[in-house]
C-alpha cells in the first residue's frame, strides 16, 4: 500500500466515523462539530484528488462561515432532546427511501467505469484552480451569472422576510452624530459681571 | 552535508526535513510571541509614562520566561458541568490554525515551507478556522460570561472576515496571483510600487479588520473585562489559558506579516538603490512586521473600546461597501491604459 492509498483510507475512515457521529450524537452541538470534522476531512480527500481550489473553498465557506452560524444557532436554542426523538418511526420510511436513492446514485458514480465513463489522469503542470476559472468564465458564464443573481435575490428575500421596523425603538444616527457642530450643543451666554460687594450682600 | 543526511535517513528524509523546517518556523515564532508580550507591556508602559516590567533579568528581559514558567506550574481547573472533552479541545483548535497558516508564509523568495499557488486562499481558510476555538471554549465552559464572549466574538469574526476577504481580492487582482511570493515580486521597485498606495483603502480596511479578527483592542468586546470578566476564556487557567494567549499573539504576528507581504512589499527595500539593497531582505521584512505590530500596541494604548453595535456598523456598513467600491475601481483601471497605476 503506497502512501497515497494510506492517506485516502485513513481520511475515509475519519470521514465515515464523523458522518456517523453527525446522526448518532445525542447533543446537537456535538453533532454539528462532527459535521465540521466531516467537511474538513472531505476537503483533505479533495486535495488528494488535486482539486485544491474546491477543497480550500469548502473549508473557507462551509467550515469557516456556514458551520459557525449553524453552531451559533444550535448553541442558542434551548433544545429538548426527548422531544427531538419523537416520531422516529413515523419518519423512517421516508428516510429509508431517500437513503436508498442516495445509495443508488453513489453506486452509479463509483462504478461509473462500467457505464462507459473514464477518469483521465491530468498532466504535470495542471492547475485545477486555473481550469475551473477558465471554464466558469467562458463556457459556463451565463449559468454562472444566473446562479449569482438567484443567490443575490435569496439574500435580499431573506433580509426582507426577517426585517421588521418597530416604531418605538431608540437608535442612534451616526451620521448626525459625526456632523454635529459646537453651536448645536453649547450655547455661549454673555452675562454682566456682578460687583463683588453686591454679591456678598445678596448671599446674606 | 544535506546529501550525507539524505543517505543516512533514506526514505525518512522527506518527513524529517519537513519537520526541521517546521521547527525552524515555529520556534522563532514562539520566541517572537513571548517577546511581543514583553514589547507590549513596555510600549504601553512608555505611552502611559510608566516603566513596565523591570524586575526579572536585565530591564525585565526575562519576564516572558518567568510568566511562561508560572503558567506551566498552575493547575488547570475544569469547571463542574463543563463539557470536558471540548473544554480541553478548544485551546488546541485555537492554536492549530494559527500555526498552520504559517506553512505558506514566505520569508524571502526561496525561504518558504510550501510555495503553493492558492496561498492566499489557504491562509484565509486557516484563519477562518480559529473561530471554533473561541466558540467551543465559550460553550464548553458552562458559564454565562464565557458564552456571551464567544457569541460576540463569533459574530465579530464572521463579519470582519468578509471585509478582509474583499481586501485580499483587490490584492490578487492587482498582482494577478494568489501565490504570496508572486504577490511580493509584483511590488518590486520601491515604496511607490508597493500596494499600500494604489490600494490604500483596502490596506486600511485589511489592517483594521485584522485587529478585529484577532480580538484586539479597540475591538476586544469578546473579552471586555468591564462587562463579561474575561469573555470566552474566563474559566481557563494555567497552560490552557496560555495556549489561548499564544494563539492570539501568533495571529497578531500573522496579520502583521501578511500586511507587510501584501501591501508593504515584503522583503523589498524602501528604494532599490545601493545602500538600501545591501540590507538583507529578511531584515526589511522583519522591520515592516515590527512596525505593523507597533500599530497594534499603539491602538491598544490609545483608543477606548468600541461598543458592540458600533463594531457591527463599522464592519457591515462601512468596510464592506468601501472594499466593494475599490474592487470595482481597480477592475476598471485594469481595463484602461492606466493599468500601470495598479500594475
Amino acid at each position: 500500500m503506497d502512501f497515497e492509498t494510506f492517506v485516502f483510507y485513513s481520511f475515509g475512515a475519519i470521514l465515515v466515523a464523523s458522518g456517523l457521529r453527525v446522526v448518532t450524537a445525542r447533543n446537537p452541538v456535538h453533532a454539528a462539530l462532527a459535521l465540521v470534522l466531516a467537511f474538513f476531512t472531505a476537503a483533505g480527500l479533495w486535495i488528494l484528488l488535486e482539486a485544491e481550489f474546491l477543497a480550500i473553498t469548502l473549508v473557507l465557506v462551509y467550515v469557516g462561515a456556514v458551520m459557525v452560524l449553524f453552531l451559533f444557532v444550535v448553541m442558542m436554542l434551548d433544545l429538548n432532546l426527548t422531544k427531538l426523538r419523537e416520531g422516529f418511526w413515523s419518519y423512517l420510511p421516508v428516510a429509508v427511501a431517500v437513503a436508498a436513492i442516495m445509495g443508488f446514485e453513489m453506486v452509479t458514480v463509483l462504478y461509473g467505469r462500467s457505464f462507459g465513463s473514464q477518469a483521465v489522469a491530468e498532466p504535470a503542470g495542471y492547475s485545477n484552480t486555473k481550469a475551473l476559472g477558465s471554464l466558469l468564465y467562458t463556457q459556463y458564464l451565463y449559468p454562472f451569472e444566473v446562479a449569482a443573481v438567484i443567490l443575490l435575490v435569496a439574500i435580499v428575500a431573506a433580509i426582507a422576510l426577517t426585517m421588521r421596523h418597530r416604531k418605538d425603538t431608540k437608535y442612534q444616527n451616526p451620521a448626525s452624530q459625526v456632523a454635529v457642530r459646537r453651536q448645536d450643543r453649547v450655547r455661549m451666554v454673555k452675562m454682566k459681571a456682578t460687583p463683588r460687594a453686591a454679591a456678598l450682600e445678596s448671599k446674606e | 552535508m544535506m546529501a550525507f543526511w539524505q543517505g543516512i535517513l533514506g526514505i525518512a528524509w522527506t518527513p524529517v526535513w519537513a519537520l526541521v523546517k517546521i521547527i525552524a518556523i515555529i520556534a522563532p515564532l514562539m520566541i517572537g510571541v513571548a517577546y511581543l508580550t514583553y514589547a507590549e507591556r513596555k510600549v504601553i508602559g512608555y505611552m502611559q509614562v510608566r516603566i513596565g516590567p523591570n524586575r526579572v533579568g536585565f530591564k525585565g528581559l526575562l519576564q516572558p520566561i518567568a510568566d511562561g514558567l508560572k503558567l506551566l506550574m498552575k493547575e488547570i481547573v475544569v469547571p463542574s458541568g463543563a463539557s470536558k472533552g471540548l473544554f480541553v479541545l478548544a485551546p488546541m483548535l485555537m492554536i492549530a490554525p494559527a500555526l498552520a497558516a504559517w506553512a505558506v508564509v514566505p520569508f524571502s523568495p526561496r525561504m518558504v515551507l510550501a510555495n503553493i499557488d492558492a496561498g492566499l486562499l489557504y491562509i484565509l481558510a486557516m484563519t477562518s478556522m480559529g473561530v471554533y476555538g473561541v466558540i467551543i471554549a465559550g460553550w464548553a465552559s458552562n458559564s454565562k460570561y464565557a458564552f456571551l464572549g464567544a457569541m460576540r466574538s463569533a459574530a465579530q469574526i464572521v463579519s470582519y472576515e468578509i471585509a478582509m476577504g474583499f481586501a485580499l481580492v483587490g490584492v490578487l487582482m492587482a498582482a494577478h496571483s494568489l501565490n504570496l511570493v508572486d504577490i511580493v515580486q509584483a511590488q518590486r521597485g520601491g515604496v511607490f510600487h508597493w500596494y499600500w498606495l494604489p490600494l490604500l483603502p483596502l490596506f486600511v480596511v485589511y489592517f483594521i479588520s485584522g485587529v478585529a479578527e484577532t480580538n484586539r483592542a479597540p475591538f476586544d468586546v469578546a473579552e471586555g473585562e468591564s462587562e463579561i470578566v474575561a469573555g470566552f476564556h474566563v474559566e481557563y487557567s494555567g497552560m490552557a489559558f496560555a495556549v489561548f494567549f499564544l494563539a492570539e499573539y501568533a495571529n497578531m504576528i500573522l496579520v502583521a506579516m501578511l500586511a507587510s507581504l501584501l501591501f508593504l512589499g515584503g522583503w523589498e527595500p524602501l528604494f532599490p538603490i545601493a545602500p538600501l539593497t545591501w540590507v538583507p531582505g529578511f531584515v526589511w521584512l522583519l522591520g515592516k512586521v515590527a512596525f505593523m505590530l507597533l500599530l497594534f500596541l499603539w491602538a491598544r494604548a490609545t483608543f477606548p473600546r468600541y461598543r458592540y453595535d458600533q463594531i457591527m456598523r463599522l464592519g457591515w456598513k462601512v468596510f464592506i461597501p468601501v472594499t466593494l467600491v475599490w474592487i470595482v475601481a481597480v477592475g476598471l483601471v485594469l481595463q484602461t491604459p492606466y493599468r500601470y497605476l495598479v500594475h
